[in-house]
């Protein structure tokens, strides 16, 4: 099916798509009734696909232009609305990529993911979290007998942040549709594996979903159970307690007891620390603010490899927003944001991996946290 | 290029520019966020304070074509905590006319048979029911004023939700709302709770009666 966009200019072409509105099963759109379409006015309308070719050819007839909004109707209403059966090289059939998703459904997302792209994708445990739940990060390796580098992707290490997660789910469905066709994606799965947390606060995201909206942290019990959770992004071993924390429990930038004091970063660094010989990227995804930082936070001494850093972001910047026209600031967080110690980028840095990037996704503070669902696909594509 | 290299504190001064002028401008048809930040620059001011010379880009949320080119000031007072920041700004060319949706939204509360209550705005979800945005919107312009009067170079506020809304009938023109919202600060990453009693009428303008901390 497709949607044309017709502006009437005489009478005659007012009456004529009349006709056509009344004498075949056409759908107009806009406006409601053939009897309301006048001269100048756009005209919006879905011609069923046995249609087309004879519908275009009366226009052209008539001398009547059009152009074309959507090219392919079906393929619309099948990325909104869920469906039954799917394809099996794609994601999960009927999983909605432009909804955000309680965990259950992202556990059961990996499960059938992993299981509908075996040859590429495994699940595995990370470790557990304070509520005792399991973390799993998906990698995605195509078998081959190189020894390959390493790209580290989490999201959701901030309950609150939701986007973070969907772009998470949204950049391994991107990954698994396309690697057969882009060239691109495939060269890149060639050479590199990529190791991707959907979600690496399970606690505190779960806690989001049905207790408070605007939670941060993890969910860790202090003070006998009168204080709850430790922000997790100030809990690596990156100049841990330094600055720009708060060592009160009551604090959304509380850094816990010592450095790694939390499972869930115990279980991170434990695994990052192991691989850190092949890891050549490690990306972190948070929101708002529409950033992409570089290290450090914790001082504005700039990392050893800083030009080839910034020079990377600033591509990644140019290319974002080249999409969508959305705007990204680059540079480090302590010169750009704030100060703050121990984060997870700040932390990989030091361990050695070169390229380590916070990325702060949409928007810049209009819904700030409670992004629209509607805006997860533009801003999933241009992160893409 | 400017654009991208900006520094912590002209992001801040910005954030506050940028909420004076959603109090002076917005409304319950018009809400104006910043779109972008085109020059910056800081001059320390010997005994008063350090002042922030700011050329910004802003959007209309309900119009997002709407843009509109300021330039604004931000004075920062060294040492007393208690005075807001002064804020200067000029507003290149008309902002459009938002007359029609002021007066709709205004007869449509007049004519309420019960008094407008409403949760949650926007949902978990980021969802607006399109009969809240001018309440929404409203509320943003009010938060600017609170925003503004509890700035410092250390902190940038934005309005994260509206948890609770409640009309009150008034014997005057005026329509008035008690607000609690969730206000977001960057630095500490905290969600402050924060009441505010909001007065407004389409010649009139917002007005912010009282505003506390919760």
């Amino acid at each position: 099916d497709q949607v044309l966009k017709i502006v009437p200019k005489t009478l005659q072409q007012v009456q004529h798509l009349q006709h056509l509105c009344n004498t075949l099963p056409l759908d107009l759109w806009k406006p409601l009734l053939p009897e309301d379409i006048w001269t100048g006015e756009d005209l919006h309308v879905r011609v069923p696909a046995p249609l087309v070719q004879e519908v275009k050819d009366s226009l052209d007839e008539h001398l009547i232009s059009y152009d074309i909004l959507k090219q392919d109707v079906q393929a619309l209403v099948d990325q909104s609305t869920p469906r039954l059966g799917g394809s099996p090289r794609q994601g999960p059939a009927g999983y909605n990529y432009t909804r955000y998703h309680p965990m259950e459904e992202i556990y059961q997302w990996m499960t059938q993911v992993k299981d509908s792209n075996s040859e590429l994708v495994t699940q595995h445990d990370l470790g557990k979290t304070s509520e005792n739940r399991t973390i799993y990060y998906l990698q995605i390796s195509q078998p081959s007998n190189k020894n390959k580098k390493i790209i580290w992707m989490d999201c959701g290490i901030h309950a609150r942040e939701w986007i973070s997660p969907a772009f998470c789910q949204w950049f391994v469905k991107e990954i698994l549709q396309n690697y057969k066709s882009d060239p691109k994606i495939s060269r890149f799965l060639q050479n590199l594996d990529l190791y991707i947390l959907p979600v690496l606060n399970v606690d505190g995201y779960i806690y989001s979903w049905e207790k408070e909206r605007l939670w941060r942290k993890n969910r860790s019990p202090h003070m006998n159970g009168t204080c709850y959770g430790t922000d997790l992004n100030r809990n690596f071993n990156s100049s841990w307690g330094s600055i720009g924390v708060s060592y009160n429990c009551t604090s959304d930038i509380f850094c816990g007891s010592g450095p790694e004091s939390e499972p869930e970063t115990k279980a991170v660094a434990r695994f990052i620390e192991r691989k850190k010989e092949d890891i050549v990227c490690y990306l972190t995804i948070h929101s708002y603010g529409q950033y992409i930082l570089t290290p450090y936070g914790s001082t504005t001494r700039p990392p050893s490899n800083n030009e080839e850093l910034m020079q990377v972001a600033e591509k990644a910047a140019a290319a974002l927003k080249g999409k969508y026209g959305t705007s990204y600031q680059v540079g480090s967080t302590s010169s750009i944001l704030y100060n703050n110690s121990g984060s997870s980028r700040d932390w990989a840095h030091m361990i050695g991996i070169p390229f380590s990037y916070t990325f702060e996704l949409r928007d810049k503070g209009t819904y700030g946290f409670v992004l629209p669902e509607e805006q997860i696909e533009p801003t999933c594509e241009e992160t893409m | 290029r400017s654009g991208s290299r900006m520094e912590a504190p002209q992001g801040r001064a910005a954030a506050l520019a940028t909420a004076c002028l959603s109090y002076s401008r917005g409304g319950p048809g018009r809400a104006l966020a910043l779109r972008a930040v085109t020059a910056a620059s800081a001059q320390d001011i010997d005994n008063v304070g350090r002042k922030y010379h700011l050329k910004l880009v802003l959007e209309d949320i309900l119009d997002k074509d709407n843009i509109v080119n300021c330039t604004a000031e931000v004075l920062y007072h060294l040492g007393n905590t208690n005075a807001a920041p002064d804020v200067h700004f000029e507003i290149e060319g008309e902002l459009k006319s938002t007359d029609e949706q002021d007066n709709t939204f205004y007869n449509r509360i007049r004519s309420l048979k019960e008094e407008l209550v409403a949760q949650d705005i926007p949902d978990s979800h980021g969802n607006v029911p399109p009969e809240m945005e001018p309440i929404r919107a409203l509320a943003q312009a009010a938060a600017g004023y609170v925003v503004w009067q509890n700035s410092t170079e250390d902190t940038q506020y934005h309005l994260a939700q509206i948890k609770h809304v409640r009309q009150v009938k008034r014997s005057d023109d005026y329509l008035e709302f008690d607000y609690m919202v969730l206000l977001h600060e960057f630095v500490s990453q905290e969600i402050i709770p924060w009441q505010m009693t909001v007065l407004w009428h389409p010649q009139h303008g917002v007005k912010v009666t009282q505003n506390s901390r919760q």
